[in-house]
């Protein structure tokens, strides 16, 4: 298979040159300054108003492009990028269409706080404004999913504009920030220096918490008889996994991780307790409901989280610690409000804190919870079981993996029966809950990693949704391993069928899916299927010996469901545990 | 559910007022009235938003603004002692005959009449909002033809910022 993406190749030298002032224009001030801020990796998709753009991108190897072929591919990819690296991920796509294509995108790097830049073209500045060919008002339509965006009006603008961009993305509160630049600002040429600083009066995050409130915290933490922590992607944002740890081995508190926060501390800890909220494991709901001290660690009170708020956490002291002074009391009004960097706060807090020694008894109590009620399925029978199929993935790769997960059943199925041990290690859409992000976000953390395992675990409902981009992964060489869970419906939404609407199956069965393997095959991917455990731990394991990307076809059972579940409007004690 | 007036300082860019009014809109925020100017400051502007709500929800709407890069300051102008003031043109129906009732009505509110036409006057009043409100009420059995408010604007009294 040809290699289409070029290794960078930008020296400290060229850094150094472009340093000193030149005049050039937009477009290469564009690709310049992403070297500058530290990109090496660029998602995008070519079009009539980034021509100058990509005109400039011709011959240029200072970062690898790749060339997706949907922009929702583009964008999902920079998203993974993102989460597996830590640092920005970047997008390029042309105006109209193609900018509104990467809408989606945007709003799942949103509403999970990840940090994109996220470049679009526009039409001709004395164009804007009249219906121009493929003219839309990104700007505007970006305008609630964004952190931030720009409309560069002036190429001496540009400069600033990209390193403010890059800041703001990832300080504070990560988020995305868009850049629509008119395809006469990345023709138009100036004087281009590099900025180095940047002046946002408006723009302060604050990461050092106040003291007084820590205090509080150190003092109900010694008095608690029931605490119990919920950690969440801030853990990992902030790079406060190890700061996480040491706080949680030397308090000894009991910890529940989101769906976000899963890999921010070690799930074979015997202080782990699962994940909490809709899809949570016994123990953690109910040392939710039953604590007398919830600390919410750079979490944000998700309703699929919290359940009924009413009846949350009804006994506890709530200490809530994140980065963004609008979560606290968004959703719940806590007693001890923390605004800072999770990590900072952390470090602060660990020389200050002791044991938890009135939570013996509670301790005893939550393992006790752990060992009546383990998570679990019925696996006897013929069919393959999904959960079984994770489990699989789980013992083969020793949970080393980096796995991301399209959203659906297998999503929850990922999260409850892979065992995650490390930050940046389990890459899934939260808040937006976007099918389709699946796979495009493991070519992202595969192109952050060229070393590491990445496994994309996918429905057969999402993996239609971007399966197109089997062609970057074929054509570039990207070795993602491509697992297929085909329970030939659309399981979340039947299982809420099932559950709700009595079982009334309105256009739930995905009846005309393509054959997996002919789809990985028609792109030169190798795809293989199993059916049954035997074929299941072959096909697995010829997948992992197998160098390069490979689609596994799982066909599972269509009637399995999601347990533990709490449904809407109850409290997360109110859970239907399957039929046991 | 009270009336919140709020003062918020930001960048004179384009599409400011689309991000603030926006941010209310999708966070179910209302908006009873938005005025923006220029401020004492070049490149800033100020906005002064009266919006009902409750403390929790005042709370959320100034952390939320904080969070729009082009917000410099947000000030909760009504939990202080504040002058609002909000200027309305009414276009009231006035024949010949009738006014010298109306401009009985104008003057005890210290409004003026800005422009008289065959049939109709132009009154211009400023003033809190209760006493618009009221000047609008008496002028009503006249009949008003067209009435235009500006919204409010406010500041905090004395020497604060």
């Amino acid at each position: 298979m040809m290699t289409q993406i070029p290794e960078m190749r930008s020296t400290e030298e060229l850094r150094e040159k472009w340093k000193t002032p030149e005049v050039i224009s937009g477009s290469e001030i564009l690709l310049r300054s992403l070297v500058l801020e530290g990109v090496d990796t660029v998602f995008g998709y070519p079009g009539g108003a980034v021509l100058y753009i990509y005109d400039a991108l011709y011959g240029f190897n200072d970062f690898k492009h790749v060339l997706t072929r949907h922009e929702q591919g583009a964008i999902h990819a920079a998203d993974g990028y993102a989460r597996a690296s830590g640092k920005p991920g970047v997008c390029i796509a042309t105006s109209g269409p193609g900018a509104t294509n990467l809408v989606t995108g945007i709003a799942t790097a949103y509403m999970d706080s990840v940090p994109l830049v996220v470049i679009t073209g526009n039409v001709f500045s004395s164009l804007i404004g009249t219906d121009a060919f493929q003219e839309a008002d990104i700007t505007g339509i970006t305008m609630p999913i964004t952190k931030h965006s720009y409309l560069v009006r002036n190429v001496e603008d540009l400069p600033r504009i990209i390193h403010e961009a890059f800041h703001i993305a990832s300080t504070g509160r990560k988020g995305p920030v868009l850049i629509d630049i008119p395809k006469d600002v990345s023709a138009a040429k100036t004087l281009f220096t590099p900025v180095n600083n940047v002046n946002l009066r408006g723009y302060n995050p604050r990461t050092v918490p106040n003291k007084l409130q820590l205090d509080k915290l150190v003092r109900a933490i010694s008095e608690a008889e029931r605490p119990i922590i919920i950690a969440g992607g801030g853990v990992i944002y902030s790079g406060a996994h190890e700061a996480m740890y040491e706080f949680v081995k030397r308090t000894e508190i009991p910890i529940t991780t989101t769906l976000l926060g899963l890999g921010a501390f070690p799930s074979g800890d015997e202080l782990w307790v699962g994940m909490p909220g809709m899809h949570g494991t016994y123990t953690a709901n109910n040392a939710i409901q039953q604590c007398d001290l919830l600390i919410n660690i750079g979490a944000r009170f998700d309703d699929r989280v919290t359940g009924k708020l009413d009846g949350f956490a009804p006994k506890a002291k709530i200490v809530h610690i994140d980065i963004d002074p609008a979560e606290i009391g968004k959703n719940i009004s806590p007693d001890i409000p923390i605004v800072g960097d999770v990590k900072t706060v952390l470090e602060m807090l660990i020389p200050e804190v002791e044991r938890a020694s009135k939570a013996d008894a509670w301790r005893t109590q939550i393992a006790q919870w752990k060992l009546d009620k383990p998570l679990r399925y019925n696996d006897e029978g013929k069919v393959l079981k999904p959960q079984w199929v994770i489990e699989l993935i789980n013992e083969t790769t020793k949970g080393e993996a980096i796995v991301t997960t399209d959203v659906g059943q297998h999503q929850m199925w990922a999260a409850q029966y892979y065992k995650f041990n490390h930050p940046r290690s389990f890459i899934t859409s939260g808040g937006l809950g976007t099918m389709g992000f699946g796979f495009p976000s493991a070519i992202g953390a595969q192109m952050a990693n060229p070393d590491r395992l990445v496994v994309s675990i996918n429905g057969d409902g999402g993996m239609q949704m971007c399966s197109q981009e089997l062609a970057i992964c074929a054509i570039n060489n990207i070795p993602v391993k491509i697992v297929v869970i085909n329970n030939e419906v659309l399981g979340m939404v039947r299982q809420w069928q099932n559950l709700i609407y009595e079982k009334r199956y309105s256009y739930t069965d995905l009846a005309g899916s393509p054959n997996f393997v002919k789809l990985a095959e028609a792109y030169g991917v190798k795809g293989i299927r199993a059916t049954t455990k035997e074929e299941a731990r072959a096909a697995w394991q010829e997948a992992l010996e197998t160098p390069g990307p490979v689609l596994v076809e799982f066909l599972v059972s269509k009637d399995e469901n999601v347990y533990p579940m709490v449904t809407q409007g109850s409290t997360i004690d109110q859970m239907l545990m399957g039929d046991e | 559910m009270e009336r919140n007036t709020i003062s918020v300082l930001v960048n004179d860019q384009p599409g400011v007022l689309q991000r603030v009014s926006g941010l209310f809109g999708r966070r179910g925020f209302n908006i009873e009235s938005i005025t923006v100017g220029q401020s004492e400051e070049a490149g800033l502007s100020r906005m002064v938003i009266v919006t009902l709500g409750d403390d929790d929800q005042l709370e959320q709407i100034e952390k939320q603004l904080y969070k729009l890069i082009d917000v410099i300051k947000v000030v909760d102008l009504s939990a202080k002692p504040m002058v609002a003031r909000e200027l309305a043109l009414i276009k009231v129906k006035a024949d010949p005959s009738e006014r010298p009732e109306i401009m009985g009505v104008v003057e005890t509110f210290r409004a003026s009449v800005v422009d008289i036409g065959s049939t109709s006057m132009l009154v211009q009043v400023v003033g809190d909002t209760q006493k618009i409100d009221a000047m609008i009420e008496l002028l009503k059995p006249y009949g008003i033809r067209e009435l235009s408010r500006t919204g409010v604007t406010a500041m905090i009294r004395g020497n604060v910022q």
